[in-house]
């Protein structure tokens, strides 16, 4: 292994109680659990008004008349808005293409579209007056794959794109286009001993996050509008919202809620523009809260992505070459397909090192529901595809499917296919050892003095099976995902430090626009500043965009990104502190000139630990405070022919050993253990490294084994919108999953940390599908796997 | 929509016979979901909860009188012995807090397919004791069914209990869902032995427009223990026999394909459930034969 | 319509209420308690999970009209509850706990204050509120409330479970952030520092 566990450097604070590296935690904990914390769907005002809005019941079709007369006159209803009531020009949104409508117009493109909203005095009444609303649609053929979307005569989904992807796309159906081409894959596979062809299908999942989108609109008394809504990205929804709204960015003042759970679902708006064009239009407070049905349609969802892969080895186990093609369907709106194609490309070789390859992906534009962001992107599909080859490969070599990636994976100093370098440590094989050296769970652990217990069986409560037809199968996977926002975007954050003296005590606030999700970013940021600070004391003020942006809380960044900017923020802040400790008192002791200077327990001292002052002492009637934007390292965009380029800040690498139990005659999985490996750079948070992998390991589990959009492929109508027919895995379909946690610092990220919140989402769906195929024997090409799947009565 | 709140019985069927159209509540694990997601808006709604004899039951001699809200984790718990088919398929129902409120009058009253105690209710024996300001009438389990989310309640009848018959012998349920917890059937199986009558007696559930018997399979299965000596002699059932008992079931099932599952699944799933159930119950019967033998 | 019932030992009234309204409606939107999470109201969640007349129900489940003159525990009634549990008032009726809501000045002056290893500081918590937090079972929080309600439940009916107990206890529950390990821990960190009498 070319890596070595170099000590992160921290000259600062780390003899400080509640810093990084400690499993403080969480400072909305008590919040939480007492039910005083303020979701957005728990906004409340005097007077409110309950939003509602109108969605389409077909997937495609032209509009042919709304007519809102029967809901506008119903006792209780305030407003009705259509596509015509919209106070600009500016009618579309969007995060990188600005190609959806705020409300339908004169078409819709997807089932569940928004056509009207309605504002009324109770949910009920808003409902009652949805349904009066008459649309008429006239139903147009729908486009549900890539031929459907290429065909010669297919309508296009957008007409007149004039987005930047439409001079390299070969179709107006496809969003965005993106070949990787380096060395010769065609020679490379005339080198090869074997060669293993591989057509993949991976289903749509949902983030399916617990709090439904929601939030409440205030108009104020200067024409602007507050927002109180739960976000990924508070800065990029202002700025779609405002231009529609007419609005300039300062006079729409939002502010986080809490937020329940996101998972990339919440980097689109949802109800944020349709809840401030009712409180504008209303002149008073508006909530929107979507119910589960309507979740299913008010957020995108993962690509689908069919995937065709041919990898060749020579016999001593070496891959030759990649040829693969990774088409993902984008549905009606482009969202983040871009950036979904580009990290499917560029990663669509795994954690491997294969010289020659030829790879493209695309996204379609389709009447299927719009898909963007969930956790992992791009990089799951692939994911789930090349360890299934990896697999393949080694059984067609006669290997052990562990060895046969060990010896193929790639270290520090490997050239990834875009020609970048991978210059920090890679310990793909040492994850995989490691995860293979992990115990393994009792056979047969169902087995007691008193008979089987059915709950530790497949099929659980549901008494399938005593026993009869289950076979025990392991599988394993590892994945690559790159950190932060890649391609040459501006990836900043900011953040404002403030520290002064509060009730006789040194008092840190740290104010970020960073969204909280869940992953517990505010309880790291507390610990920096103790470490940065020498404080006990951090207050961590709400998340608005009175100050500057934070970027998204998603691609595993947000630590090393806000992290960042909140560590820089306060060496920045360190720094006055001392200016004004030397000032004051510098001609006391020699030290202070001469000396480095650090902040520990309230305390300035010296680098050989001599105190110098104390805080209070040198903030008694001054402030500090800086607001500063830090940035990661630069990116480049990817060559559009060949996809060459250093388009990544950073990779994350995770593995898993999957151990399942399945019953064969019935198709029914336990998954008994899903052990995972991962290195994460440096643990700012054990507790929540740990909890982040484990949630991520069981989100890759129920894609794995249940859960799955469906879309009537003759509608493009969604089958399944509710919790009772789209299954997220419960506690009794979620193994043990223990977590070995590798610690190899990034020389270039704030303490050596590496993102880590999706990489375990990519390994764990290969390793359990691996476990099903060596428990059944049957190839198993798509996922989620299901009970017909297994059965042969698909 | 109005809320109606009978405080007895009498005044329950009283108001159903006013209302016809009254959607009764009790557990409102299905007309609650309908009302959130805007599926149906009844003109009025009737709360059971107060009339307390409907969360009662009583053991008699034959059959256990089962008040229609008697929640699923009371027979669980409590009726394990008499009704141990039931008792099975109740663990199955959905949550803790579902079977904390949800009892067997809204399966009955809901009648889709996929709910959870039919096929136990099928097995074992059952009636459906219906009243309204009309009368009283027990409506044979096999006959209630009458369709897809159809059943045989008039207008003005509402169902106060079920008439289980008491297990005489072994029974077993065993239900197919896509998770191991809170998950709807795909496709269920109930078989009850009744060593008295010696016969045994199927129930399937979601595989059929409505809840069924397996029928052929039963007479089959009937005949050949009977022809096998089997009853008697407590042998382990000829794997042949149990194999053709299994296809017979799958026979008996007219599933559709949903977002559920397919239609070939389900009829794979119950002639596996069949054969296994059926060994499980067996397996028991010779058990507590032998005992008995042994004992004597 | 009128509806009356105590929450969280106290008595609270609604006016104006549909008749279509769940009792999570009721809670959340009129009586100024919205702890109890509308994550699915269909059941299939948990997160509305609340004590009907002791028993762990789903809000969402419930017509606001079937409460009518019942006893209701919510989240945020918990810490009581438990407390009048523990010196012998099993009911919960005792309990003078009265919830609060987050109004929307609440909301905006909410600040994550104080030395965050000692979150819970000043607020008296429940054995299972004060073990979530230092096991690291939550993140989102969305589904805490409701899995807290059912997990003090079954400690109470089963004061030493099994971990295939404790999930089944808790099957009705989803979470989608944590993958349940850390909320196993949970469980079991009360369930031991109970039966130590912690």
């Amino acid at each position: 292994m070319a890596a070595t566990g170099a000590p992160t450097k921290i000259t600062q604070g780390s003899q400080t109680k509640g810093g990084i590296g400690e499993s403080t935690l969480r400072p909305d904990g008590t919040l939480k659990v007492t039910g005083e914390f303020a979701y957005s769907s728990d906004m409340w005002h005097e007077d409110m008004l309950w939003g509602q809005i109108l969605r389409s019941t077909v997937a495609h079709a032209e509009i042919v008349s709304i007519d809102t007369g029967e809901a506008l006159a119903m006792a209780g209803v305030y407003a009705v808005m259509t596509y015509e009531d919209l106070p600009t020009e500016v009618r579309n949104y969007g995060l990188e293409i600005q190609d959806t409508p705020v409300l339908a117009h004169g078409k819709v493109r997807h089932h569940g579209e928004p056509v009207a909203i309605v504002a009324a005095d109770h949910p009920e009444t808003a409902r009652r007056a949805a349904a009066k609303i008459k649309v008429e649609y006239r139903e147009l053929p729908v486009i549900t794959d890539e031929a459907s979307a290429t065909a010669p005569d297919a309508i296009l989904v957008h007409e007149g794109r004039d987005d930047h992807h439409i001079g390299h796309v070969p179709h107006p159906n496809i969003v965005h286009r993106q070949p990787i081409v380096r060395g010769d894959a065609d020679a490379a596979a005339a080198r090869a001993d074997v060669i293993v062809k591989g057509e993949y299908y991976f289903g749509m999942q949902d983030q399916a996050f617990l709090g439904p989108e929601s939030g409440l609109a205030v108009p104020s008394e200067d024409g602007g509008v507050e927002l109180y809504v739960a976000t990924q990205w508070l800065h990029s929804d202002l700025k779609q919202i405002a231009p529609v709204l007419g609005l300039p960015e300062d006079k729409v003042r939002m502010t986080l809620s809490g937020v329940g759970g996101a998972f990339g679902g919440r980097e689109d708006l949802s109800m944020q523009i349709h809840a401030c064009l009712l409180a504008m239009r209303t002149g008073k407070p508006v909530k929107i809260v979507y119910n589960r049905f309507e979740s299913f349609f008010g957020h995108v969802h993962r690509h689908p992505a069919r995937l065709f892969y041919e990898h060749g080895a020579t016999k001593d186990g070496k891959l030759t070459h990649l040829k693969c093609r990774i088409v993902l369907d984008g549905g009606a709106y482009a969202s983040a397909s871009p950036a979904v194609v580009g990290n499917a490309s560029s990663l669509a070789v795994g954690p491997y090192v294969i010289d020659d390859v030829d790879i493209e992906a695309i996204a379609l534009y389709s009447n299927n529901p719009p898909c963007g962001a969930m956790r992992g992107f791009g990089a799951v599909q692939a994911c789930f595809a090349y360890e299934a080859q990896m697999d393949k490969v080694a059984k067609e070599l006669g290997m052990d499917p562990v060895e046969f990636r060990r010896i193929n994976a790639m270290e520090q100093g490997t050239i990834m296919p875009t020609g970048q370098p991978v210059d920090s440590p890679a310990p793909v094989a040492e994850l995989l050892r490691r995860v293979k050296a992990m115990p393994m769970p009792p056979e047969r652990q169902w087995e007691s003095s008193e008979g089987s217990d059915v709950r530790q069986l497949p099929g659980g409560l549901s008494n399938t099976t005593h026993g009869e037809g289950v076979v025990r199968g392991i599988g394993y996977a590892v994945g690559i995902k790159n950190v932060g926002f890649s391609e040459g975007f501006d990836d900043y954050s900011t953040a404002k430090v403030r520290m002064e003296v509060i009730g006789g005590e040194p008092v840190a606030t740290v104010h970020t626009a960073m969204a909280e999700v869940g992953q517990g970013g505010v309880t790291v940021h507390a610990q920096i500043a103790r470490t940065e600070l020498g404080v006990t004391q951090v207050t961590i003020a709400p998340a608005d965009t009175q100050v500057g942006s934070a970027g998204s809380t998603s691609a595993s960044r947000q630590t090393y990104v806000t992290g960042g900017a909140v560590k820089n923020a306060c060496e920045l802040v360190r720094e006055k502190v001392l200016e004004i400790g030397r000032r004051k008192f510098g001609s006391y002791h020699p030290a202070w000139a001469t000396a480095e200077l650090l902040l520990e327990g309230g305390k300035v001292v010296t680098d050989g630990g001599e105190v110098l002052g104390d805080l209070v002492d040198v903030l008694e009637g001054e402030a500090v405070e800086v607001e500063e934007e830090w940035r990661h390292r630069p990116t480049e965009p990817f060559d559009l022919r060949t996809g060459q380029g250093n388009g990544h800040v950073q990779y994350s690498f995770a593995a898993h050993r999957a151990v399942v139990e399945v019953d064969t005659e019935l198709g029914l999985v336990k998954v008994v253990e899903l052990a995972c490996a991962q290195d994460v750079g440096k643990a700012l948070n054990p507790l929540s490294v740990i909890g982040q992998i484990q949630g991520g390991t069981t989100q890759g589990l129920g894609i794995a084994i249940m859960e799955e959009i469906v879309v009537d492929p003759k509608t493009a109508k969604v089958r399944n919108p509710s919790f009772t027919d789209y299954l997220l895995p419960t506690i009794l379909d979620t193994p043990t999953i223990p977590v070995d946690v590798l610690e190899l610092a990034d020389d270039h990220a704030p303490y050596g940390l590496r993102g880590i919140g999706e990489a375990p989402t990519l390994s764990s769906t290969p390793a359990v599908l691996a476990a099903i195929r060596n428990a059944t024997g049957l190839a198993l090409d798509r996922t989620p796997v299901r009970p017909e799947h297994l059965t042969g009565t698909a | 929509m109005d809320f109606l709140r009978p405080a007895s019985w009498e005044e329950a069927l009283a108001a159903k016979a006013e209302h016809p159209t009254a959607v009764p509540i009790a557990g409102g694990t299905d007309v609650m979901v309908e009302i959130n997601f805007d599926h149906r808006r009844p003109e009025y709604l009737m709360d059971l909860n107060r009339i307390g004899d409907l969360s009662e039951w009583e053991v008699g001699e034959d059959s256990v009188r089962l008040g229609a809200s008697v929640p699923y984790t009371r027979i669980m718990e409590d009726l394990s012995a008499e009704l141990p088919g039931l008792a099975l398929a109740s663990h199955t129902v959905a949550s803790p807090q579902i079977r904390n409120r949800g009892g067997v009058g809204g399966n009955l009253g809901t009648a889709s397919p996929a709910g959870d105690a039919h096929p136990a209710l099928l097995a074992a024996g059952a009636e459906v004791e219906a009243e309204s300001v009309r009368g009283r009438r027990l409506i044979p389990i096999d006959e209630f069914y009458k369709g897809v989310k159809r059943n045989a309640l008039e207008p003005d009848e509402l169902i106060r209990a079920v008439h289980v018959k008491k297990a005489d012998g072994p029974q077993q349920f065993s239900k197919v869902g896509t998770r191991n917890a809170m998950v709807i059937a795909v496709c269920a199986f109930g078989l009850a032995l009744h060593p008295e009558t010696r016969t045994v007696r199927t129930g399937i559930g979601s595989a059929a427009p409505t809840p069924v018997r397996a029928k052929t399979a039963e007479e089959f299965l009937n005949a050949a223990l009977e022809e096998g000596g089997f009853w008697d002699s407590g042998k382990i059932i000829t794997p042949s026999v149990a194999k053709q008992f299994a296809e017979l079931c799958s026979g008996a099932c007219n599933p559709i394909d949903d977002v559920r599952g397919t239609a070939n699944y389900r009829r794979h799933a119950v002639g596996v459930m069949a054969r296994r159930t059926l060994t499980w119950t067996w397996e028991s019967y010779r058990g507590a034969r032998n005992a008995t033998e042994g004992a004597a | 319509m009128r509806v009356n019932f105590t929450v969280n030992g106290r008595p609270q009234e609604a006016d104006d209420v549909w008749e279509g309204e769940s009792l999570l409606y009721v809670l959340r939107e009129r009586m100024g308690l919205p702890g109890s999470k509308n994550a699915c109201e269909q059941g299939e969640c948990g997160s509305c999970t609340v004590r009907l007349d002791g028993v762990p129900v789903c809000s969402c489940l419930v017509a606001a009209g079937q409460a009518q003159g019942r006893e209701v525990v919510t989240v945020e009634g918990l810490a009581e509850f438990a407390k009048d549990r523990a010196e012998g008032c099993a009911t919960g009726a005792c309990g003078s706990a009265a919830g609060k809501g987050t109004t929307l000045d609440q909301a905006k002056r909410w600040q994550a204050g104080g030395t965050d290893s000692q979150t819970g500081e000043g607020t008296e918590l429940a054995p299972i509120q004060q073990a979530f937090i230092d096991a690291g079972a939550v993140q989102c929080g969305f589904c805490t409330p409701g899995l807290l309600v059912a997990a003090d439940e079954m400690l109470e009916r089963n004061p030493n479970p099994s971990d295939a107990d404790i999930r089944e206890a808790l099957s009705g529950n989803l979470c989608r952030c944590t993958g349940y390990e850390k909320i196993m821990d949970a469980v079991r960190l009360a369930a031991a520092r109970q039966s130590e009498g912690v």
